[in-house]
């Protein structure tokens, strides 16, 4: 019997109801010695490759090319890594084991990219000019979160600062982002139909 | 022609949308199932609506599934 990894003992996937190759990955990552060393290598070869394509793919909109490129794609990789090993227990079988870790990868050149972006801004990310969204609008700050929720609606929306970017320069997440500009366009649009701008047809959803 | 329809599609929010979280969340499963062309949008219409509304969401999406054909290139 192979020595068991107890940081993924508590693996909750049986292997009876994965597909092969999924199961060997499960089996051998939660092992000790050669074996998990050389599936921890295969992982990373793995992975690498997905995170090199993904920043290639995104690279010509950000602007990232040549060493920087692959640095940032190595990087990727190796903390992709750290998250699927650290995570094995959350995996439940769902879809292909590699496709799981995969996600990792996308992740991680999403984030890095956000922070390449935060670190070399094109526009400014504390924008003076927040007023020029007028209060007509809908979007009058009266409370903090509101003055808050403005900020973001500007700086994703009118600034074009990625999502990703915002999310480190407030110290969010991305879900919370998301929801303030999300509920930011259901004001502005009931703002916009309330003073006869927009049609309030069957359509709408909000 | 002016802006107004394009701004109306922006402003549009579908209260299916399910948020970056739980997209990213499923999203493995969800690339899986339109890799292997079978009803995504029906099955998880929560997390179709969040990836057509969320940029980053839509991008990851993009990328997983660009990785997951490759891989069965």
């Amino acid at each position: 019997m192979m020595p068991v990894n107890r940081m993924v003992d508590e693996t909750p996937v049986t292997a009876t109801g994965l597909d092969p190759e999924s199961a060997w990955w499960l089996r051998v990552l939660a092992e000790t010695g050669p074996r998990r060393e050389a599936a921890l290598a295969r992982l990373h070869e793995l992975l690498v490759r997905v995170a090199r394509a993904e920043a290639r793919r995104r690279g010509p909109r950000v602007r990232i090319t040549g060493p920087e490129l692959d640095d940032l794609a190595y990087q990727a990789a190796a903390d992709a890594v750290m998250a699927v090993t650290g995570r094995l227990g959350q995996f439940r079988g769902e879809s292909r084991f590699t496709t799981w870790a995969c996600k990792f990868a996308i992740f991680e050149v999403s984030a890095k990219i956000g922070r390449h972006f935060w670190r070399h801004p094109g526009v400014p990310l504390d924008a003076e000019d927040w007023d020029r969204l007028p209060d007509r609008l809908g979007l009058e700050p009266a409370r903090e979160s509101e003055w808050r929720q403005r900020q973001v609606f500007v700086a994703v929306v009118l600034n074009g600062v990625p999502l990703d970017t915002l999310v480190i320069e407030l110290g969010s997440s991305r879900n919370a982002i998301y929801k303030m500009v999300f509920d930011a366009r259901r004001k502005l649009r009931a703002a916009l139909v309330a003073g006869g701008y927009l049609g309030h047809d069957t359509q709408e959803r909000s | 022609m002016n802006d107004w329809p394009a701004l109306d599609d922006f402003l549009r929010t579908d209260p299916r949308d399910v948020g970056c979280d739980q997209a990213m969340e499923m999203l493995h499963v969800y690339v899986e199932l339109v890799a292997a062309g079978a009803p995504a949008e029906q099955q998880y219409p929560g997390i179709a609506a969040h990836l057509r509304a969320c940029g980053p969401c839509g991008e990851d999406f993009e990328g997983l599934l660009a990785a997951v054909r490759g891989e069965a290139d």
